[in-house]
């Protein structure tokens, strides 16, 4: 009863990362498909109408949706199969794609390759467990960001908003100029962990107060949000007694970060890192042979060029690995990438193949903000490349391509973030 | 003045929805008289979701009684009426010697009435039966036949099959007034003035504030409220209901899974005097997360999908049900319904059909027409794939996913909101199919439901609120666009 | 960024956060008794130029949407060719209320030519298919 497809490279997710990895892959000659829930392309990238995407891929300042288009232009002279309006319901290891769209049924897709790019949802009140009531007029920001960009709609009139992410803040410029009264953001950290531009652009333009190390304690309202109580928290993150505010307002939005969308990964059987995002190769290889992640489906990106990057990699790799191009010899066992001194994460998880030297693009993120650090590379109880970083902060991602020599390496390379006293001396 | 009702029963949780289906059977003139949207709104809607053994509640209580006989009751239901329900089994761990003592004295309570039960000393069985549980666990009370249901698809499903067998149902409407005549009552409900012979209270937390209406309230309800956390699916896999030791007032806080594969914890237990209140709490999310570490120390909470709270309606006489024709004539409590009362509520709508049958002068006929079966909902978790090509084929809207969290597709919401009790708001759209429910909180389903339930309903998008009147999503159009229900084909 | 940033108080002097790059350099701009534009606290000679500038003429981008007929959304996202004055914006947005599109649309498709008489048109930042095939 199903129709069954056969392509070479099958592509989940039609956003910014399915884009790139689709036009890098066929662009080598790979027949590709991609597969996507909504009913056009260009995923996330529709609803982000602001500006500051591109500056690092097309060297000029764009919107969401003019980066996501000319993407979508590209792809109109390639034969890249595209199927809209599709949700992938199954994955199977063997790499087999079960989709259902109205038009045609059941889709079952064949792919020689897969790759995973289906990018990430937004964490919510409810995984953050903020106490109160649950009336209407709780969104995420990116939900609003839909329901004002892209539906028409307006969630509301006053609104609170918690997380100084970008999201958040670029939602409180949007609410303020479709005539909302944003009242407060509020952020649980020290600092403001969206780009200092749109802290600037977003809410000082338009006098709008950031509390930092303040959350949201208690929300009320029956059937629509009544008022919210905002707290300052100590450093363990818990609320402090006595410093309570009452907001009152008929909205909060919640800009509390991003997770990498993955349970279609855990029926293939994809192994998932702390992240939630899969554990990649330095092919961007899952756990399971030829299947390759890429964009937010493995790790939440602050810059879209970053993802297309990434995604154009992913393609290449999947391209190769559907014409059974050699990698050389795999390793026995893999050597493992291993976060160390305030480092959160590190993509790859493992590297699979060294035989000679080769370079590798290592992306990973602090743990927390500092100044003047040194990146060390260490393998073997022995720092064998280091990078110097001037300003570091969570919600930047750092990426450096470092040559692995396999007679430096050992089971393990280890990526410490630490302070460059000398640095941090002449500047006192 | 229209016809008189023979029974009107206030309050359309899952004990009036219970009695509204029992007495269906009878050629008897019956409206359910509900305060909200919809079906299971209060203290249905916030419970541990749990059909317990019985071997709990104190000896010679009408909890007992009920729970005992209630149990047993709900695999006959599930076939005619088809709800998510499940005998996993429920444990009560026991980490020292006083906890063996209260086990025993659990044991001894279930032998006595007929519940089968185990009590479990190898903690190697115990760890295979159920993986991560505490490494200092001695013993588990074993009572398989205790189970796990979706007490919106319980509620719901008593409901439509009532309405289907002709019990009128009038929502959004609470009683303000009611006025005790000669031959019967007048019911102030909303805007609508009804007759009605015999009144049913069964309104939760308000009974009490319902039967001060005719002055048959020779009783309280004081509010219970109990916090839970609830978890996403595979965020651990915990097989059975896990309780710790009772405490007199609590079966304590448990760790659960649901029907539908995600785990709870919860709940906590705080008297209050609000019977609104349903908020949670630092202090009280703080209570149930350290409680339920102690039966399954490795509760991943950066899993966790939502927290939540509900009440339950406790009566001050010793917390046990109150369940009789009071004094005066024709009008029936059914009130206290706390915990157990999910496990008790068919049993309970047997008590007070029999009840009314002894205490009114309503003749009990049985209709020849009454179908126990209910027509159900068509989902696309019960079909295969070669079911689900053809349905898309002769349908589309079956193909299009909606829900991408629970995967729900345009046509199961399109059916819901053409249903008997038809879903008119988001809420009950998310207690029927479950969108809003996952991990995303509604985030992407959102829009999509708004537009669906505007087209299907031809109201304005801005008219569609969560569950009541007053919580509308969205408040305006932006950039003066023409405000007018949506109409599309891809939402 | 460590600080609590707060609503700047009437009377103070402006602190001008430089945006270049994540130093985040606080910069007070300040016309000297030459008449000479000073920035003081920039970390680099890009943070003067940018403090001059935002003293004398900031201008931000025009991101919004505008209502579209037709289209296969009911809003089309747009912006202004180039920044436009910062105090123009809500006079900006006032016009741009007001203003419908009617789809097909191309990315690019001037919307709105010579906005407040700027000399700066708004354009469409996608293409929009129409809705229904005329």
């Amino acid at each position: 009863m199903s129709e069954i497809i056969d392509t070479d490279i099958a592509i989940i997710g039609g956003g910014p990362a399915g884009l790139a990895a689709a036009l890098n892959a066929s662009k080598r000659g790979a027949r590709v498909a991609i597969i996507e829930r909504d009913f056009e392309l260009g995923g996330i990238l529709q609803q982000c109408i602001h500006n500051g995407f591109g500056l690092t891929y097309f060297k000029e300042e764009l919107t969401g949706p003019e980066y996501a288009q000319r993407f979508m232009d590209l792809l109109k002279e390639t034969n890249v199969q595209i199927f809209l309006d599709s949700m992938v319901i199954d994955l199977s290891a063997d790499k087999i794609i079960t989709a259902m769209n109205p038009e045609r049924g059941i889709l079952k897709i064949h792919a020689k390759a897969v790759i995973l790019a289906m990018g990430c949802r937004e964490r919510t009140r409810g995984a953050i467990n903020v106490p109160g009531m649950r009336p209407a007029g709780i969104y995420t920001a990116g939900t609003a960001q839909r329901l004002i960009n892209m539906e028409g709609y307006m969630p509301g009139k006053r609104v609170v908003i918690l997380g100084s992410g970008d999201i958040g803040l670029i939602m409180a410029r949007r609410l303020v100029l479709e005539g909302a009264k944003v009242l407060v953001v509020a952020e649980v950290l020290p600092y403001c962990s969206g780009l200092v531009r749109n802290f600037v652009q977003c809410l000082q333009d338009y006098d709008i107060p950031l509390y930092l190390s303040h959350t949201i304690t208690d929300i009320k309202g029956k059937e629509r949000v009544k008022s919210v109580i905002i707290s300052k928290v100590d450093e363990n993150w818990m609320p402090i007694k006595g410093t309570e505010k009452v907001y009152e307002c008929d909205t909060v939005l919640f800009s509390v970060g991003l997770i990498p969308e993955n349970e279609i990964s855990l029926k293939a059987g994809i192994k998932l890192d702390i992240t939630n995002g899969p554990t990649v190769n330095e092919y961007l290889e899952t756990t399971v042979p030829g299947i390759f992640a890429c964009g937010n489906v493995l790790q939440v990106h602050d810059l879209v060029d970053w993802v297309t990057l990434e995604a154009e990699r992913a393609g290449e790799n999947a391209y190769a690995y559907s014409t059974n191009t050699s990698r050389g010899g795999k390793l026995l066992e893999p050597i493992l990438t291993v976060p160390g001194e305030n480092v959160g994460y590190i993509v790859p998880q493992r590297i699979d193949y060294l035989q000679d030297s080769k370079i590798v693009q290592f992306s990973f993120r602090p743990k927390s903000p500092d100044k003047n650090c040194i990146i060390e590379f260490v393998s073997n109880e022995k720092v064998f490349d280091k990078r110097k970083a001037k300003h570091i902060i969570p919600s930047e991602m750092l990426i450096y391509k470092i040559k692995l020599n396999p007679e430096e390496i050992g089971e393990k390379i280890t990526i410490n973030i630490k302070k460059n006293l000398k640095k941090s001396k002449e500047e006192a | 003045m229209m016809k008189p009702y023979d029974i009107a029963i206030i309050g359309g949780g899952v004990i009036g929805c219970s009695i509204a289906r029992w007495v269906s059977k009878y050629r008897l003139k019956t409206i359910l008289i509900e305060k909200h949207a919809d079906v299971a709104t209060e203290t249905t809607k916030g419970n541990s979701a749990i059909i317990h053994a019985g071997y709990a509640s104190s000896e010679g209580s009408l909890q007992s009684e009920m729970n005992v006989k209630g149990n047993p009751m709900f695999d006959q239901l599930q076939k005619e009426i088809n709800f998510d329900f499940k005998r996993v089994g429920s444990f009560v761990v026991a980490f020292n010697d006083e906890d063996m003592k209260d086990l025993q004295k659990e044991q001894n309570q279930a032998d006595k009435r007929n519940i089968p039960s185990e009590i479990i000393t190898d903690i190697k069985r115990i760890k295979i039966m159920e993986p991560n549980i505490a490494d200092n666990v001695k013993a588990v009370l074993y009572a398989p036949s205790a189970g796990i249901i979706w007490p919106f698809g319980l509620t719901i499903g008593l409901a439509e099959n009532a309405y289907d067998n002709g019990v009128d149902l009038l929502f959004s409407s609470p009683v303000t007034e009611i006025q005790q005549k000669s031959n019967g009552f007048i019911i102030q409900a909303g805007q609508k003035q009804l007759n009605a012979k015999v009144i049913i209270n069964a309104a939760g937390v308000y009974a009490d504030e319902i039967a001060r209406m005719v002055g048959a309230d020779n009783f309280t309800i004081t509010p219970r409220k109990g916090e839970y956390i609830l978890m996403d699916r595979n965020a651990i896999p915990v097989n059975h209901i896990l309780f710790p030791i009772p405490t007199p007032v609590s079966k304590g806080i448990l760790v659960c899974p649901t029907i539908e594969g995600h785990t709870f914890i919860g709940p906590n237990s705080n008297a209050q005097n609000d019977k609104e209140d349903v908020s949670t709490t630092s202090a009280g999310l703080n209570e149930i997360i350290r409680g339920g570490r102690k039966l399954l120390p490795s509760i991943p909470l950066r899993k966790a999908i939502a927290n939540f709270a509900g009440l339950r309606a406790v009566s001050d006489r010793d917390g046990d049900f109150i369940i009789e024709a009071s004094e005066v004539e024709n009008f029936i409590n059914v009130a206290g319904i706390c915990s157990p009362g999910l496990s008790s509520c068919l049993a309970i709508a047997d008590l007070v059909t029999d009840i009314v049958k002894n205490h009114t002068t309503l003749s009990f006929g049985e209709k020849d027409s009454w179908n126990p079966i209910r027509f159900p909902q068509q989902r696309l978790k019960d079909m295969n794939e070669d079911t689900l090509a053809q349905a898309i084929k002769n349908r589309p809207e079956w193909g299009r996913v909606i829900c991408r969290c629970e995967t729900v597709t345009e046509a199961e919401i399109i059916d819901a909101i053409h249903r008997p009790i038809g879903a008119t708001t988001l809420d009950m759209i998310k207690v029927r199919l479950r969108p809003r429910m996952g991990r995303c909180n509604g985030g992407f389903c959102t829009p999509k439901l708004l537009k669906i339930l505007s087209r299907e309903l031809d109201k304005l998008v801005t008219e569609i609120p969560k569950n009541d009147e007053g919580s509308e999503m969205v408040t305006d159009r932006t950039k003066f666009i023409e405000n007018k229900p949506w109409k599309g084909e891809t939402p | 960024m460590e600080v609590e940033f707060k609503k700047p108080k009437q009377g103070d002097v402006p602190e001008i956060i430089c945006t270049i790059c994540p130093n985040s350099c606080k910069l007070q701009v300040f016309e000297d008794e030459q008449g000479e534009i000073q920035v003081e606290g920039a970390g680099c000679a890009r943070g003067v130029e940018y403090g001059k500038e935002e003293y004398l003429d900031p201008k931000r981008m025009l991101i919004t949407t505008i209502k579209i007929e037709n289209g296969v959304l009911p809003v089309l996202p747009v912006r202004s060719q180039v920044a436009i004055p910062k105090e123009k914006i809500f006079d900006a947005i006032k016009v741009v209320n007001h203003v419908s599109a009617k789809a097909p649309v191309q990315m690019g498709d001037v919307i709105i030519p010579n906005l407040l008489e700027l000399g700066i048109s708004v354009i469409a930042s996608r293409s929009m298919a129409a809705k229904n095939k005329e």
